[in-house]
């Protein structure tokens, strides 16, 4: 039953456009798919291989810039920008990782964390490729209805989902938890930690790049205060994984469906809209106090104060 | 015959302060070869030095013939040389197995490879009964031991043991001989940092002795036991009036 989980859901999933979803809860649903995306992505980095990033927002952008230009500049579909940005955020990474690993915890999140302001700051004042802030609009949109938009985002989540769940079985994985656990213990094994950080890193980045260029297709403009932005990007991806749970499988999904709906939700009372950052904050302070390993990874507690209540 | 590890003239400077000082000396396939020193005498660092996490400052170390010094501990490992460490790290959040398959995949080409590997070390090493254990909730005896386990697993030629029996209780020192002597038996040779000197004496087929970073004397345990510069590197010098 539970190996059939996964395989239900999904159906389940495909079959929603069928039904006749109205558009805005279509969007959410891409949106929150697209979101469980970055978030495995920023998870197989910072959960399983425990080097935490605080610039998530430089891979997105760069995905979502390389479909943005070869549309704006070379007259392609914005749609070549998903597999033109696979070379392109994977070779981006390596150069950040080359600067970026030799740096260790806290040292790194800073790096990481200069690299996507950097990019952001890059992007605006680069006005012959990428148009600073006027940003790159998408004139011709591929479809009018999103549910097409919506199988792309789901089988690129299910891919993403059936990868990570085969690298963390396997080698790699064992190496990157290593690595994550104790660097030095790992490096006197045979492993050389500088390179299975790299892999990590890339793969990581070519993950969360695919998304954003996902994000240029669907949305149909950007700007680099949209996609290289620290707090809606970099910060919302490390608090989907965190209330979700850290290095779990299913720990991102479950994060970004509740951080789309909560910012969803937000945005709706009136005068309290602006305040969504604030909220964002004071539930991580309480995720981390009281699940400290997230939703998924506290199961258990959760069952045990959930049934304390009962028998009250 | 060209020894396994030959050591030329190490040195080993942190600033201003010599912590090994012109250190040679080699070790034989197939021996058990004790380190022992006071507190502070380098003998960490000389295992430092010799698997690759500091170069030497001066000298020169040399495995299987070929020169070492400067290589990353992963090379060195890979190479045929692995280590435990006198404050034990294990991978926490790991179960027992799962730390040893992650070693153990540096020569296995699969997981069912290396999950045999694995296996085959956790029952040389008696760990096999907690082998789902997470690690953080082993006890200390079962960490060092799990230290070894590890070590093992990347099939070494060579294994560096610092301070295995620190801790332990009389069954559990008693447990660890023997671990050691069934590692010998498997034609591994074996370099020991030890501070227990009934231990040390009784499975050693040398001992080298350093203190303040130098190397004081060299021989079987017999010939350590009565050198005169080891007693008094140990118990003080003797106040001649």
């Amino acid at each position: 039953m539970k190996k059939l989980a996964p395989a239900l859901i999904i159906a389940a999933l495909a079959m929603l456009p069928l039904i006749g979803l109205n558009t805005y809860l279509l969007h959410i649903l891409i949106i929150t798919i697209m979101w469980s995306i970055i978030g495995m992505a920023w998870n197989l980095l910072g959960g399983f291989c425990g080097q935490v990033s605080f610039g998530h927002a430089a891979f997105f952008g760069v995905g979502a810039y390389t479909s943005g230009i070869l549309y704006h500049k070379l007259g392609l579909s914005a749609w070549w920008g998903m597999p033109v940005s696979i070379v392109v955020v994977a070779l981006f990474a390596l150069v950040i990782g080359f600067i970026c690993l030799r740096l260790r915890g806290p040292f790194f999140a800073l790096g990481t964390l200069a690299v996507g302001v950097i990019l952001r700051i890059t992007a605006e004042n680069l006005t012959g490729i990428t148009e600073g802030n006027l940003g790159i609009m998408i004139r011709e949109r591929t479809w009018v209805d999103k549910t097409w938009y919506f199988y792309i985002i789901l089988t690129l989540a299910v891919l993403v989902f059936i990868l990570i769940k085969k690298i963390i079985g396997s080698k790699l994985g064992y190496y990157f938890v290593a690595i994550r656990e104790d660097q030095d213990a790992a490096e006197s094994l045979g492993i050389d930690t500088t390179f299975y950080k790299t892999i990590a890193l890339c793969l990581s980045a070519v993950i969360t790049g695919l998304a954003g260029a996902f994000y240029t297709s669907y949305m149909g403009y950007i700007d680099p205060k949209v996609v290289f932005a620290l707090h809606d990007i970099s910060i919302v991806v490390i608090m989907v994984v965190m209330v979700g749970g850290v290095a779990t499988y299913w720990g991102p999904i479950i994060g970004s469906a509740i951080m789309v709906l909560l910012a969803e939700l937000i945005r709706s009372i009136p005068k309290l809209g602006a305040a969504h950052l604030t909220l964002f904050g004071l539930l991580l302070i309480v995720i981390i106090i009281f699940l400290p390993n997230g939703i998924i990874g506290d199961i258990p507690k959760l069952k045990r104060l959930l049934g304390f209540r009962k028998s009250l | 015959m060209t020894p396994l590890l030959e050591l030329k003239n190490v040195s080993r400077f942190f600033g201003g302060l010599a912590a090994l000082t012109d250190v040679s000396f080699d070790v034989r396939k197939d021996e058990i070869l004790g380190l022992i020193g006071p507190n502070g005498a380098g003998k960490t660092t000389l295992f430092n030095v010799v698997n690759g996490f500091y170069a030497p400052s001066k000298g020169e170390v040399f495995f299987k013939g070929s020169r070492i010094s400067g290589l990353k501990p992963h090379r060195i490992c890979a190479l045929g040389m692995a280590r435990t460490f006198q404050v034990v790290k294990p991978l926490q959040r790991m179960s027992v197995l799962d730390n040893v398959i992650a070693s153990a995949f540096l020569r296995a080409k699969n997981k069912a490879e290396a999950e045999a590997i694995a296996t085959e070390v956790l029952l040389l090493t008696g760990l096999n009964d907690d082998r789902d254990v997470i690690s953080k909730g082993l006890p200390l005896g079962k960490r060092k031991r799990l230290e070894i386990a590890r070590a093992l697993a990347t099939k070494p030629e060579l294994i560096l043991l610092d301070e295995s029996f620190a801790g332990l209780n009389p069954t559990e020192q008693n447990e660890s001989i023997e671990i050691i002597r069934n590692i010998k038996g498997n034609s591994i040779t074996i370099m020991i940092i030890e501070h227990n000197m009934k231990v040390i004496m009784s499975i050693s087929d040398r001992i080298m002795v350093l203190n303040y970073g130098e190397k004081i004397a060299e021989g079987s345990p017999d010939e350590i036991r009565n050198n005169p510069l080891v007693i008094e590197a140990y118990l003080g010098e003797t106040q001649n009036a």
